[in-house]
């Protein structure tokens, strides 16, 4: 586990001691004081992980233009977790993110001795109140997207999705990829492995290079490693959660991108004003409010065809004018 | 179930997946293989192969030269193996706590010396990785060639080197001194033989090999560094010495078993039968217990191992 601080460790120190006395007197923690919010982030993966990547970028980002002040620990494993939000808690941050999936009750049970923290979780449950929200990455609206340009460009009428592990966040993705496929061809049949890591590119590389193999012409990389595969073999691909475009300019297609940006803004700014209460941010990491997209398609612009850029630019007016959803199915995907 | 399932072109796939998931096993292996013939096991393993797949991965980062990365994985392999070799050779320590050790500091260095360099830029950077080294002729021959013959130079290197070490160790004067150390030290030692000296060696060159498992997969497998690049492909080496009974053709043929199965199930994913994907996963590590509770149940390994010496 590592913890960072980006400012000097004698500041670090000066306000670590000053807010753990003020925390000791037994007064709550004053969020919105001053300018600077104090926001820490427990990670359970390096931050080079996508998902507690997408989560670190938005701090990083409100770092800057927010003016919090910003701390992190990362590669924090399940049985620390708890105490490792528990000391961020009783050092006085007003507000603690993180990923909350597999210590659910745990994180809770903090929130519960901490009523005037605010705690923003990424979790798989709902919010408690006063002080428990929870966001995640729905990026199904994006990935549908996708999967309509894979089933209109498909020859083959295959295609292949390679995922970590079969969680919700990672089916729901995966199926709304399928769902959309489904949409615009519905002859087209999918191959899904996993490889049950977050952090096997060579395996999932494999993984998809066997896709390629019974017969598929279009990949989704939920992971990394099968933009590579897709790229050896001259298919194109599409990325995952960031926009993975540069990974392999002539393969990658477009990517569903996550953006936390809308949450953080929100979350922090609540605090900051003293309105923040328990709440459920799914929406806020949505197509609507900004917090999911799709990926510019740089080289293939020219390449799709007008046919298949109207497809999508219709889809997407409706999805924002509320007027189609997108089904939400976090079963395990398995192949045709 | 499906059609292709069987066909010529299956199989070649197959093949061809298996040589290169058995390529970063094989140099893991038989570098442990090589420690522990003197007597040492190295439980560094993991943490000496992330660290060969970042040296590996910077090397090519700032010069472009894939042969330079992979003598500097192998050198930075050697420099922490050195460690665990003045732990447990000189100090005496013991061996499983110096290796676990190495492997937390070996995985947490390379992830440290990462961040220093590249940063946690939101997409990582990448490599010119090697490509596949087709040897001219042959593998042009239908089916095979291409499976065979179609490989990265690294897997050709770590096919050869099984019958090289075997010849090594079995058949030269070198070899022979190797083993006397790995049984009976004291022997060995009254013999002439200096047991330090032969210790070191075997598990300085034996971690360099291990090391260039690591850079395999961030090189020529795949062209970035990722934290956790090796996924345990380490731990699974430390079962192939075992499997194979410490044997180096045999230890050849359990990674490719490993690798093929690996392989295999990735192909059964992708058919669509009724398993949960998890048994599949599952097979390759279900298969070697099964085949070490088989064939390896009389295990003859080196019988100083884990032990250290001392001169009376």
């Amino acid at each position: 586990m590592r913890i960072h601080s980006w400012r000097s460790s004698v500041i670090a120190v000066v306000s670590a001691l000053s807010i753990a006395g003020c925390s000791r007197s037994g007064a709550p923690p004053a969020p919105g004081k001053g300018g600077n919010l104090k926001v820490a982030a427990v990670f359970t993966t390096p931050i080079e992980e996508p998902w507690d990547g997408c989560v670190h970028q938005a701090l990083l980002k409100a770092r800057g233009e927010l003016g919090i002040e910003y701390q992190w620990a990362e590669s924090v494993p399940r049985p620390d977790y708890e105490r490792v939000v528990r000391e961020f808690a009783d050092r006085g941050f007003p507000l603690i993110m993180g990923d909350a999936f597999g210590s659910e009750e745990a994180v809770r049970r903090v929130a519960k001795d901490f009523p005037a923290t605010a705690f923003c979780f990424g979790s798989g449950l709902g919010p408690v109140e006063p002080n428990f929200s929870v966001f995640d990455d729905w990026i199904h609206e994006p990935a549908y997207l996708c999967g309509m340009i894979a089933g209109r460009l498909t020859k083959t009428h295959i295609i292949g999705l390679v995922g970590g592990y079969p969680v919700p966040e990672v089916n729901r993705i995966m199926n709304a990829f399928i769902a959309g496929a489904h949409e615009a061809d519905p002859a087209v049949k999918v191959k899904v492995s996993f490889i049950n890591s977050w952090f096997d590119p060579p395996k999932a590389k494999e993984a998809a290079l066997a896709q390629i193999a019974s017969g598929s012409d279009l990949l989704f990389g939920e992971r990394y490693g099968v933009i590579e595969a897709a790229k050896e073999k001259g298919i194109p691909a599409f990325g995952n959660m960031v926009d993975q475009s540069s990974l392999a300019p002539e393969t990658v297609i477009t990517s569903p991108v996550w953006d936390m940006w809308p949450t953080v803004q929100h979350v922090v700014s609540a605090v900051r004003g003293g309105t923040y209460h328990a709440t459920d941010y799914a929406e806020w990491s949505m197509m609507r409010k900004g917090g999911a997209r799709l990926a510019p398609f740089h080289r293939f612009e020219s390449r799709l065809s007008p046919e298949v850029g109207e497809m999508v630019r219709k889809r997407t007016g409706e999805i924002m004018d509320g007027v189609f959803r997108v089904p939400i199915n976090e079963k395990i995907p398995v192949s045709d | 179930m499906t059609p292709d399932f069987l066909t010529a072109a299956f199989l070649a796939g197959l093949l061809a997946a298996m040589l290169r998931m058995a390529t970063p096993l094989l140099y893991a292996s038989l570098g442990e293989y090589l420690s522990e013939r003197s007597g040492v096991l190295n439980l560094g393993i993991e943490g000496i192969m992330s660290f060969g797949a970042l040296t590996g991965f910077l090397t090519v980062y700032f010069t472009g030269n894939l042969w330079l990365a992979v003598l500097v994985a192998f050198l930075s392999g050697c420099l922490l193996a050195a460690v665990h070799a003045v732990l447990s050779v000189t100090l005496g320590v013991s061996q499983h706590v110096s290796g676990i050790g190495l492997t937390i500091f070996g995985s947490g260095l390379a992830l440290y010396a990462y961040r220093l360099v590249i940063g946690a830029p939101i997409v990582p950077p990448q490599v010119t990785p090697f490509s596949p080294f087709e040897i001219p002729c042959l593998c042009r021959i239908p089916f095979l060639g291409p499976t065979l013959f179609g490989q990265y130079s690294l897997t050709y290197l770590a096919l050869a080197l099984a019958p090289l070490l075997w010849i090594y160790v079995y058949r030269t004067h070198w070899g022979l001194r190797l083993r006397a150390v790995g049984e009976n030290p004291e022997a060995a030692d009254s013999a002439g033989i200096n047991v330090f000296r032969v210790r070191y060696a075997s598990v300085i060159l034996g971690g360099g090999l291990m090391s260039v498992g690591g850079a395999f997969l961030s090189i020529a497998h795949f062209n970035m560094f990722t934290p956790d690049i090796v996924a345990g492909r380490g731990w699974v080496s430390i079962a192939l010495v075992v499997f194979g009974n410490w044997h180096p053709l045999k230890i050849l043929l359990g990674a490719l078993i490993f690798g093929g199965i690996d392989a295999l199930q990735l192909r059964i994913q992708t058919i669509g039968v009724a398993i949960p994907y998890q048994y599949l996963l599952l097979l390759p590590y279900l298969v070697t217990i099964l085949l070490l509770a088989l064939i390896a149940r009389r295990t003859s390994h080196p019988a100083a191992l884990l032990t250290p010496y001392r001169r009376e």
